[in-house]
């Protein structure tokens, strides 16, 4: 009995000095923010008189490059704040739309009917570009050659066996399981989805004509995975399994992927920042800027094909004089220096695709004037 | 009309009350009325809220959504059997898994095992239900998937493989993986609140049975089980209920792939899986208003479910056998 009390002592003041040291530390904290909130104020409010900070949001896929060129843009330009909220594509362009935000974020351009719902012209400013690689798990094939025909058949259902003769056409070299392929996509709605289909899409007839292209579509075969990393688990997991991911997400987890070429007679190509530099350089792309690269199938020499761009969407005719110069500056800015902070993740723009861009900035006026000031 | 007559009673007897002086049993009715209407509110605002959210996709696709296939989101055609198959599949086959080792460990436990025994096991089966799905889900990738792939699946196919139903290749996210996580998640459910009904079973049903001469497996199976077939038929729709909406572990291991499956080992998606995967990026109005609609469709089941048990249990109760 005596020990047992003991015992319940015990545990008493132990748990007497568990609520007391929570109590303690939520003090501690709670003496601490105002002074912090009190700092932050102060600052801002000094920074806001200056020329003001902006707010944009939308894709996640840019938003960590977004983030360090906008804290560098803060530095070097005096004043202009940018905050960028990575809500995700779909979000962002409902804020756009809304004008809650001086800007959105998109990895798939908006659709005429979303266009129709803002008042002025809106400008699809691209900042970078991201190529989509087909990833695949073989044993012992390093090197995987495919044409673009056989990709759209293996995702359309139409060649289902690894063995396969298309398949093996070009890859003489290769030990080529007798295994079933294993399809695997997004099961969530996604701007890699949009570049993967837009591409085959433009490379198979059967694929736009039974399936088209969107963030999300209805897969004729295979098993989905939610996420860039569920659709890399997937992939890795499952021996004889072909996806496609962004370029930076295969090679962070070391996933093979496969090279491309229209015909078995052409180059194949694999995904890589200059292969899709020089894709961007390339491709002819219209004036309002509202197509992801990899519509356009650019075959040049070298040049990778599955390439996607994302956007900032601004008005053309802002109401603010001041929030429309900031807006100009961050985006003039994002796709010139901040450009430097594109490599190793995303690719730098360049070729018409930046032509058009910078047009599309110096486009920009509030209160009759022009923003962008050169 | 009844109903009416007994609150408006119950509210003069508060009044009588008040006047007599006892505001405190005033003042904690209230509370209680109040509490347990909340819980009748809560239900009633989920349901207006999905058939209000799910009007859009009701007015285009019609009764006809509850046996439609057709899941494009660029045609803006949505359709729900295949999902209502995933989750009666899944749930099933889970629940007729679980059953017969829920009512095995609960039998173990109350019948066979020492006092302490029964102790320490009982509460390491409900520490199985306070398990995260997420955990589950990673578990279900990382170890039960390659693990069916490289033993289980080589075997069924060579045995079971001319039925339709385990033909085809094993790749690990399929139907057979997701039921067999399901029937995990769901055996705390199923021996836990068995075990409970089995312990609440009389002394004396037992020991009538002994002194007839029964065996222990005479005993338990005439005596004890019939007794207490009520509540076990209980556990098992929880079970069915929640192997149902189960969510995030399903989500990861059964591929997600929005069409009917006629192999364990194809690939599929239940009503839970498609809103929880597709919710946050539907783009369309159609699109999100049939994740609602999917939704309605879900709570119906378990409705549905939950009801359908409590008729049995009606029908099978009506009095103590054995």
């Amino acid at each position: 009995m005596r020990r047992m009390t003991l015992w319940r002592a015990l545990l008493a003041g132990l748990v007497m000095a568990l609520v007391l040291a929570g109590c303690g530390g939520d003090v501690a904290e709670e003496g601490g923010t105002p002074d912090e909130a009190d700092d932050g104020g102060s600052e801002n409010g000094g920074d806001g008189e200056a020329a003001g900070s902006i707010t944009g949001a939308g894709a996640t896929f840019p938003a960590p490059l977004y983030n360090e060129m906008f804290s560098t843009f803060a530095e070097e330009e005096q004043g202009i704040q940018v905050n960028y909220q990575s809500v995700g594509s779909g979000s962002g362009i409902e804020q756009y739309i809304n004008n809650t935000v001086e800007f959105g974020g998109t990895d798939a351009p908006m659709t005429d009917e979303e266009l129709e719902e803002v008042d002025v012209e809106t400008l699809h400013v691209a900042t970078v570009g991201g190529p989509v690689v087909p990833t695949y798990n073989l044993e012992g094939v390093d090197e995987l050659n495919l044409t673009h025909e056989v990709v759209a058949d293996i995702f359309l259902g139409n060649i289902t066996e690894w063995s396969d003769e298309a398949i093996a056409e070009t890859n003489p070299d290769a030990d080529l399981p007798d295994e079933q392929i294993q399809v695997v996509h997004r099961s969530d709605g996604s701007g890699t989805t949009f570049i993967w289909v837009e591409w085959l899409s433009a490379v198979s007839e059967e694929w736009a004509d039974s399936v088209g292209s969107g963030t999300d579509v209805s897969w004729p075969t295979g098993s989905g995975g939610d996420g860039n990393e569920g659709v890399a688990a997937q992939v890795q997991q499952t021996p004889g399994a072909i996806g496609y991911n962004e370029l930076s997400y295969a090679e962070e987890n070391d996933i093979p992927h496969a090279f491309l070429a229209p015909d078995a007679d052409s180059e194949f190509v694999q995904g890589s920042l200059e292969s899709a530099e020089t894709a961007i350089e390339a491709a002819e792309v219209p004036e309002d800027l509202r197509v992801s690269v990899s519509a356009l199938n650019v075959t040049d020499d070298g040049a990778y094909p599955v390439t996607g761009l994302t956007w900032l969407l601004i008005r053309q005719e802002m109401d603010d004089l001041a929030a429309c110069r900031a807006t100009a500056e961050a985006a003039w800015y994002a796709t010139h220096d901040g450009q430097e902070f594109a490599p190793p993740n995303y690719v730098p723009i360049g070729g018409q695709t930046l032509e058009t861009s910078e047009e599309f900035i110096q486009s920009m006026e509030a209160e009759g004037e022009a923003c962008y000031e050169g | 009309m009844f109903s009416i007559l007994s609150a408006l009673a119950q509210r003069i007897d508060l009044l009588k009350q008040v006047r007599r002086g006892n505001t405190g049993d005033v003042i904690y009715k209230v509370l209680a009325y109040l509490f347990g209407l909340a819980l009748l509110g809560i239900v009633v605002a989920i349901i207006w809220e999905l058939w209000v959210q799910s009007a859009f996709a009701r007015q285009e696709f019609g009764i006809s959504f509850l046996w439609s296939t057709s899941f494009d989101p660029v045609q803006a055609q949505f359709g729900a059997l295949q999902f209502i198959q995933g989750t009666l599949v899944t749930a099933v086959v889970a629940v007729s898994l679980a059953a017969p080792l829920g009512i095995g460990i609960a039998a173990f436990l109350v019948e066979i095992a020492p006092r302490r025994v029964n102790a320490v096991v009982g509460f390491l089966v409900e520490m199985l239900a306070a398990i995260p799905s997420v955990v589950y889900g990673l578990w279900g990738i990382f170890v039960l998937a390659p693990f069916l792939r490289d033993y289980v699946a080589p075997w069924l196919t060579a045995t079971l493989g001319w039925t339709p139903m385990f033909s085809g290749s094993f790749s690990g996210y399929s139907v057979f993986t997701a039921s067999l996580v399901l029937t995990i998640m769901i055996l705390p459910t199923a021996a836990a609140i068995t075990r409970n009904v089995l312990q609440a079973v009389p002394k004396e049903q037992r020991e009538g049975m002994l002194a007839l001469g029964a065996t222990r497996w005479e005993m338990f199976s005439q005596a004890v089980l019939p007794y207490a077939k009520g509540g076990v038929i209980g556990a098992m729709a929880l079970a069915l209920g929640r192997a149902a909406g189960e969510t995030m572990a399903v989500t990861i291991i059964i591929g997600n792939a929005r069409r009917i499956f006629t192999s364990m080992f194809e690939q599929g998606a239940t009503i839970a899986s498609v809103i929880a995967g597709n919710f946050t990026d539907a783009d369309s109005g159609a699109y999100v208003s049939s994740l609602f609609l999917l939704g309605l469709i879900l709570f119906a089941m378990t409705f549905t479910i939950n009801v359908l048990a409590r008729l049995l249990i009606k029908a099978t109760s009506s009095g103590p056998t054995g």
